[in-house]
């Protein structure tokens, strides 16, 4: 059973709420799984680093109660891996956007992927750009509105997945904010993963995708996520290029790589050097 | 006594400043500073990392900075264009770190392995909003190797981005240099950050504390107080600290101004330089000197702050000054500002790849004092 009455509050940073998501809006849910993973683990806040880009999900460092960065758009991957290597005892874990991650961040997010260096990505993908009111995102599905593709869109989506996976990533995962037993489930997977981890996490942004696209309120649009998500390995239902295409959800990778910091401690040590991963 | 090359400087500067983090993207001619990092910093049990491109080098900086560690990067013109929006990044969030910057022909990809001085303007306002700058320069090989030490004790005193300007002639050059012997400073650890405070205020005045077990630091380049909190109207307070750090480093101009004077005690003529240049405008002084100009050189180590009251001071006794630079007119405009008429400025400017000769500074002095004697004897 998902642990809906744990005390999460020891975990968030009170003085920083109430959040700037909107009603209705996923990111919440998703920041909830990560306080959530935090206290299944048990980790020592002193010991967490919450980062975040720009953008809605940009936020999420600073609602938690650890050291946060809340960094530029799209390099908040470069940011963690000099903290990681400066600390490798510390936990790391990076909150992205769909344009944070894929778009103007794309060269980092899979620089960091290929270093599998022990970081927890938790992309939040809502389909479109937030903040700033709506425009259209790598992850705006073909056909769909958004206020720069006012008529529909012609670009097909981005998928995070296939990316994460082409470019390295050890761990990872997708799953849906109507999945509320699986966000920390994964997240915390990741987390406790020896390298780099993603954990893409489907949100719904009622304010903008919701009302451009007229697919309703918050509920509808997070059962429109679990109409249209089968999980991975049920290939006869996966449709690429409609809305959510029937996306496959689940863990679709979870390997044991050389980590970065470890690879990089055996170099260091061989030189006669003392950094310790 | 030892030959250095000027990047090799760069490295010896650093490390004896305690700097055990390097992040960077090869690019002429700067790259040699990051390949003997890369030789260098494992064997210390520091870190070295080759990313993806010149805004990941410098996000990374800043990372292990926050993560406890004295970090640096280097690039050339167009890594640095790269780098302004994390300068502005650092700036805002008041984290220590070094770029060096080995200036070469530009805009765009221009001359890779030709030397310039055009990015001196781009070193103070390069990124966007105002923010507080050192930037510093160097025209030796030897002076490479202190100002890279110097920065680094600027870079967290002030707690701010420190940019050490070089040029593609410098880097590759080779000097004998005596190294002296040094014990790097003890690096920041989390002892430092128990800190009673309530509220905890990480940023304005606060000395840099890293992140620890002890901090619950939120860093943010979004506008904040000098708790981190982003929330509210913020905006005074956030002017606040970026007017105190701009009065900090007015406080401490004396302090952080690095000049040279060459010849000036009875000069009539000042030629103001710095950089690879101050080499080529202190030989035109002897030149000038032989045909019988009294001329003196100023050589700048710091470009900004700019040092006005030294320029100030020094232009109330000379009847013009000359400043040649590897550009088409930049750190004269802060010059003119700042000697607000007290002597005709004449600016000399190339953006060729190739430096001045001293002929050729000479000649410009001349023929600047020649203008000004005729405006001078026309009207008495």
């Amino acid at each position: 059973m998902p642990n809906v009455g744990n005390d999460l509050h020891p975990y968030l940073r009170h003085q920083m709420m109430p959040t700037v998501w909107c009603p209705g809006c996923g990111h919440g849910n998703i920041a909830r799984a990560i306080a959530t993973s935090l206290e299944r683990l048990e980790l020592d806040l002193g010991h967490v680093v919450v980062l975040g880009g720009i953008g809605c999900s940009g936020r999420t460092p600073f609602y938690f109660n650890t050291n946060a960065m809340h960094t530029t758009h799209g390099r908040v991957l470069a940011f963690a891996t000099g903290l990681k290597l400066a600390n490798p005892s510390l936990t790391v874990i990076v909150a992205m956007g769909d344009g944070d991650a894929l778009a103007i961040g794309a060269g980092h997010f899979i620089h960091a992927a290929r270093r599998n260096i022990d970081l927890t990505v938790v992309l939040y993908n809502n389909s479109i750009y937030g903040m700033t009111g709506g425009q259209q995102a790598p992850t705006t599905p073909r056909s769909f509105r958004s206020t720069t593709s006012p008529f529909g869109g012609i670009e097909p989506a981005f998928d995070a997945v296939d990316l994460a996976l082409a470019a390295g990533a050890t761990y990872v995962a997708r799953t849906t904010t109507f999945d509320f037993a699986e966000m920390p489930e994964y997240i915390s997977g990741g987390i406790r993963h020896p390298g780099f981890a993603m954990i893409e996490i489907l949100s719904q942004c009622p304010t903008y995708f919701g009302r451009l696209n007229q697919l309703g309120d918050a509920p509808e649009m997070i059962e429109y996520q679990r109409n249209h998500t089968v999980m991975a390995g049920d290939e006869s239902q996966i449709g690429r290029d409609d809305l959510l295409g029937n996306l496959p959800v689940g863990i679709f990778r979870q390997e044991i790589r050389p980590e970065y910091t470890h690879q990089y401690a055996e170099l260091s040590q061989a030189q006669g050097g003392d950094y310790r991963a | 006594m030892r030959l250095v090359q000027g990047n090799e400087a760069v490295v010896l500067g650093a490390l004896a400043a305690g700097c055990n983090f390097y992040a960077g993207y090869p690019i002429t001619p700067a790259t040699e500073i990051m390949e003997q990092m890369a030789r260098m910093l494992p064997g210390r049990g520091g870190v070295f990392i080759q990313m993806e491109d010149e805004l990941a080098a410098l996000g990374a900086v800043i990372g292990a900075t926050w993560g406890g560690m004295r970090a640096m990067t280097a690039t050339s013109g167009p890594g640095f264009s790269l780098m302004q929006e994390h300068i502005g990044y650092a700036a805002m969030t008041q984290t220590p770190c070094v770029v060096v910057d080995s200036q070469r022909i530009g805009p765009s990809t221009g001359q890779p392995t030709m030397p310039a001085q055009g990015d001196v303007m781009q070193a103070r306002w390069g990124s966007h909003g105002d923010r507080p700058a050192i930037v510093v320069t160097a025209s030796s090989v030897k002076d490479v190797y202190d100002m890279t030490q110097q920065s680094f004790t600027w870079a967290f005193t002030y707690r701010l981005p420190v940019v050490l300007l070089l040029d593609a002639v410098l880097s590759h050059m080779r000097e004998n240099i005596e190294l002296p012997a040094v014990s790097p400073p003890s690096l920041p650890t989390s002892a430092d950050s128990a800190d009673s405070e309530d509220p905890y205020k990480p940023f304005g005045n606060h000395p840099f504390v890293p992140f620890s077990a002890n901090t619950r630091t939120i860093v943010s380049g979004l506008a904040h107080d000098e708790t981190g909190n982003t929330r509210g109207a913020v905006g005074p307070a956030s002017e606040q600290i970026l007017r105190d750090s701009l009065s900090h480093l007015d406080e401490d101009y004396q302090k952080i101004t690095r000049h040279r004077n060459y010849r000036l005690e009875d000069a009539q003529w000042l030629i103001i330089s710095y950089g690879i240049t101050a080499r080529a405008a202190r030989a035109a002084v002897d030149i000038l000197r032989e045909s019988g100009v009294r001329a003196g050189l100023l050589e700048l180590m710091t470009l900004w702050p700019f040092p006005e009251l030294i320029v100030k001071s020094i232009a109330r006794h000379v009847q013009g000054i000359l400043l040649p630079e590897l550009n088409l007119g930049q750190l004269v405009l802060p010059l003119r500002a700042a000697v607000g008429g007290l002597c005709p400025v004449a600016g000399l400017g190339r953006a060729d790849g190739e430096l001045f000769t001293p002929e050729a500074i000479a000649q410009a002095m001349i023929s600047h004092s020649r203008k000004i004697e005729r405006r001078v004897s026309h009207h008495a």
